[in-house]
């Protein structure tokens, strides 16, 4: 079938341990990266359906970008080390409101910071967030499993509660709600129009799917990977817990606080802390769940199940013309993507990433998987 | 194979989704709305838009659009999220053959998000009666208008009312007034004006914040009992109104010592606590429930021939509220149609249609709203146009107004107009409209 590796030969060990070894996994990334960086800027440029207007990449396809780095971010938490955490609204939080902070001057004390340039202060705010992240994942080192989830729903509702009393953290605005930078400027260039919204979201996530993608096949992801499976294993091979579990959630949270910080600034424009509430957490949590435990493709899959299938569900009725109310459809789409979901689990527990996995086996050698 | 042909018909039905509506006639004016009508906040989300669908309709049905420009509306369910609001805002606001007219997202955490948005796409925001309060400065904010009235006027018109019902603003010294207050944007709104007059007649104010969505203010009203103030503010939205009143109940608060601003004053925030509302107050955007001449017309336009949206929530004070938001609306885009003719205008025609937006006396009455709103007018320096409102009373079956209008006391808050508006133009490195140059 389409899906052969015959006649692949590896010649060497840099071929061996490339990240796609398969010709066809690289021809499919190649294409996927060539329609987003060069189809749909194209596309939107001269307005072809279905770009028409900006719907689909400021509605869509930005968020989608951003939820998925956020995912990638709790993949590498829950789904390479094994370490459950419902924080994950709290860490994207905690990017968006330092990258907030650092963008219009901190001064604490004798500390001045001017204002930085858009893009350091994103990057801050994810460091922000991985030191956070460190913080909150010492408790991981006892506890285990549905008690550390425990531990990091504290998280949650700490920064929660953090955001909306402080109001240091919102430079005492009345309201407590706060607003990015406008226009938003990356490298002395404004970003205004909702294309080069996207792209930078796509460099940034493309930069950081690939990192993640070399961290998790390392020495360090191989560390983490071990820990998931049986950690006191793992301990006994020589691998230091609180050096996997921590640098775990380092990167994690780092992850999602560039997430949070681009969520706030590109989207949003103007976010409450009811933006990172615990509904986000366990929204990227199904995401990682739905797509794949342990996959980066799967967080990608995941996010779009769970973010773009209701929003394209909430359209069909009237785009057929159908006349139903809107709270019938939103009920509905209620219904049915939970249905889906029930349904995907029983079929795939694994998620789409195994789905993917097992796609490509029966491609081999159709229709037997191996 | 099964999953696959799953997948591509999954994939149809998404593809079908991005082709949007069939081709739009060419003299149709879009309006976009954004509503919930599920989550915690519909039962008072649905009247509203009820009230706004049904004016529409309204003026589509009696007077055939517009001066002949159909209204074509479309509803998007938000459920009061920031994000999903601001997804229903990109979905909305190109269709039609001119765009959105205008959008009245009836949520706080929505219109922040979108003030940062509107600019670009030049589509002006109504807010009525919520928002960013600092919006009424027009020279900051060209397109958002918090119309008839902004959470500071409802915050010194509540305390204006206690003060008539102490014998005087100077028996407000040493007097205890605590506000129980939504903590989101929307609930800390009011908290600056509270401060600016409690500092100014020497009262002690004392904010009690309760979590969204407020189901849960046990602790809120135990405190309330140890510290007896002598008035409760109340700014709270969907159930958490309900749950406040039965809160105070069981503590023991008297009921007519609580003032609810007009968002916990319609029917749906008394009638699930039963007789345990009766006494209960709340400031009236004006109007209160009721029927007018308005609803003569809706009657015989609407409601006989079946196109009426609404239920139970006819003539309700929130389905009275969408009507006004509507009309206010609608008069927008007919006097923006004076100056750009008599055909579907874009968002930025309309904006100038708000910006010279005067509803006079004869007009209001022309329109079926008198007794219903005070006569109000919009301009460059000013886009809220209005600065009373009055006092109403849950009986235990309807709403009784108690009060007459009360002016808001501008030597307050125009200041903070002032200062709040400023502080954001130099955030956003806006140069403020010279309004003296505006036509």
């Amino acid at each position: 079938m389409l899906y052969r590796e015959v006649g692949q030969f590896k010649t060497s060990y840099a071929q061996d341990m490339a990240i796609f070894p398969i010709r066809q996994d690289r021809i499919a990334l190649w294409l996927t990266l060539a329609i987003a960086f060069i189809v749909v800027p194209l596309l939107d440029i001269f307005q072809i359906w279905p770009f028409k207007g900006e719907y689909l990449i400021r509605a869509i396809l930005i968020p989608f970008l951003i939820l998925a780095l956020a995912a990638i971010g709790l993949n590498i938490l829950t789904g390479y080390c094994g370490q459950l955490s419902l924080g994950s609204g709290a860490f994207m939080a905690i990017g968006a409101y330092s990258a907030y902070k650092f963008v219009t001057g901190v001064s604490i004390m004798a500390l001045h910071i001017p204002p930085l340039p858009v893009f350091i202060s994103i990057i801050l705010g994810g460091f922000m967030a991985a030191f956070v992240g460190i913080l909150f994942g010492i408790p991981s080192l006892r506890i285990k499993g549905l008690y550390l989830a425990v531990a990091t729903l504290a998280a949650q509702f700490f920064f929660d509660w953090l955001f909306i009393r402080v109001k240091w953290f919102t430079n005492y605005t009345s309201s407590g709600s706060v607003a990015a930078p406008d226009p938003l400027i990356f490298f002395g260039y404004p970003v205004t129009r909702p294309v080069e919204k996207y792209l930078v979201c796509l460099i940034v996530v493309t930069a950081f799917a690939l990192l993640a993608k070399n961290l998790v096949r390392g020495n360090i992801g191989r560390q983490w990977q071990a820990t998931r499976d049986q950690d006191i294993a793992a301990e006994l091979m020589g691998i230091r817990p609180l050096y996997a579990k921590l640098s775990a959630f380092a990167v994690s949270s780092f992850f999602m606080g560039v997430a949070g910080a681009l969520w706030a600034f590109v989207y949003l424009g103007a976010w409450e802390p009811l933006a990172f509430n615990i509904d986000r957490s366990f929204q990227i949590l199904f995401m990682v769940i739905i797509g794949g435990l342990g996959s980066i493709l799967g967080s990608f899959l995941g996010a779009a199940f769970i973010l773009v299938l209701p929003i394209l569900l909430d359209q069909v009725p009237h785009a057929l013309g159908i006349p139903i109310t809107v709270e019938t459809v939103s009920l509905l789409v209620f219904l049915i993507v939970g249905a889906l979901i029930c349904w995907l689990l029983i079929v795939e527990p694994h998620g789409f990433a195994r789905l993917w996995g097992t796609a490509k086996e029966k491609l081999r050698l159709w229709p037997y998987p191996y | 194979m099964k999953k696959l042909t799953l997948a591509l018909a999954a994939f149809a039905i998404g593809a079908t989704g991005m082709v949007g509506p069939a081709i739009a006639q060419q003299n149709e004016q879009f309006v976009p709305a954004l509503v919930y009508r599920t989550g915690p906040y519909a039962p008072n989300g649905i009247p509203f838009a009820d009230g706004v669908a049904d004016y529409w309709t309204l003026i589509n049905e009696r007077d055939g659009g517009i001066n002949g420009v159909k209204l074509v509306m479309e509803e998007c369910e938000t459920g009061y999220a920031t994000d999903k609001g601001v997804e229903c805002y990109e979905r909305l606001k190109g269709k039609g053959p001119t765009g959105a007219a205008y959008f009245s997202p009836l949520s706080t955490g929505i219109t922040f998000a979108l003030t940062e948005k509107v600019p670009g796409d030049k589509i002006p925001l109504l807010t009525m009666g919520y928002g960013r309060s600092e919006s009424r400065n027009g020279a900051v904010f060209p397109w958002n208008f918090v119309a008839v009235g902004s959470y500071w006027t409802a915050a010194d018109v509540a305390i204006q009312h206690i003060a008539k019902e102490l014998g005087g603003m100077d028996k407000l010294k040493d007097k205890k007034i605590s506000l129980v207050y939504h903590d989101s944007p929307y609930g800390k709104e009011p908290i600056p004006a509270l401060e600016a007059r409690a500092a100014k007649n020497g009262f002690t104010f004392k904010a009690i914040p309760v979590t969204h969505p407020g189901v849960e203010q046990k602790s809120q009203w135990l405190a309330i009992r140890q510290d007896r103030p002598d008035y409760v503010l109340l700014w709270g939205w969907g159930v958490m109104n309900s749950t406040s009143i039965k809160e105070a109940a069981a503590v023991g608060y008297p009921r007519d010592k609580m003032i609810g601003v007009w968002w916990s004053g319609a029917e749906p925030d008394v009638t699930p606590a039963g007789d345990q509302s009766t006494g209960y107050k709340a400031l009236m955007l004006q109007h209160g429930a009721g029927k007018f001449k308005v609803h003569e017309d809706l009657d015989k336009n609407v409601v006989s021939k079946g196109k009426s949206v609404a239920k139970d929530t006819y003539a309700q004070v929130l389905y009275n509220r969408g009507l006004i938001n509507s009309m206010i609306g609608v008069e927008a885009i007919r006097t923006a149609q004076k100056k750009y003719g008599n055909k579907p205008l874009t968002g930025e025609q309309i904006r100038w249609g708000f910006e010279n937006l005067n509803l006079t006396e004869a007009r209001i009455k022309e329109l079926g709203f008198e007794g219903m709103l005070q006569p109000m007018r919009f301009s460059c320096e000013d886009h809220q146009g209005a600065d009373v409102a009055r006092v109403q009373q849950w009986d235990g079956k309807a709403w009784k107004t108690i009060s007459d209008y009360y002016k808001a006391d501008l030597s307050i808050l125009d200041p903070m107009v002032k200062e709040q508006s400023a502080k954001y133009a130099t955030e956003k490195k806006i140069t403020p409209r010279d309004c003296s140059k505006e036509s």
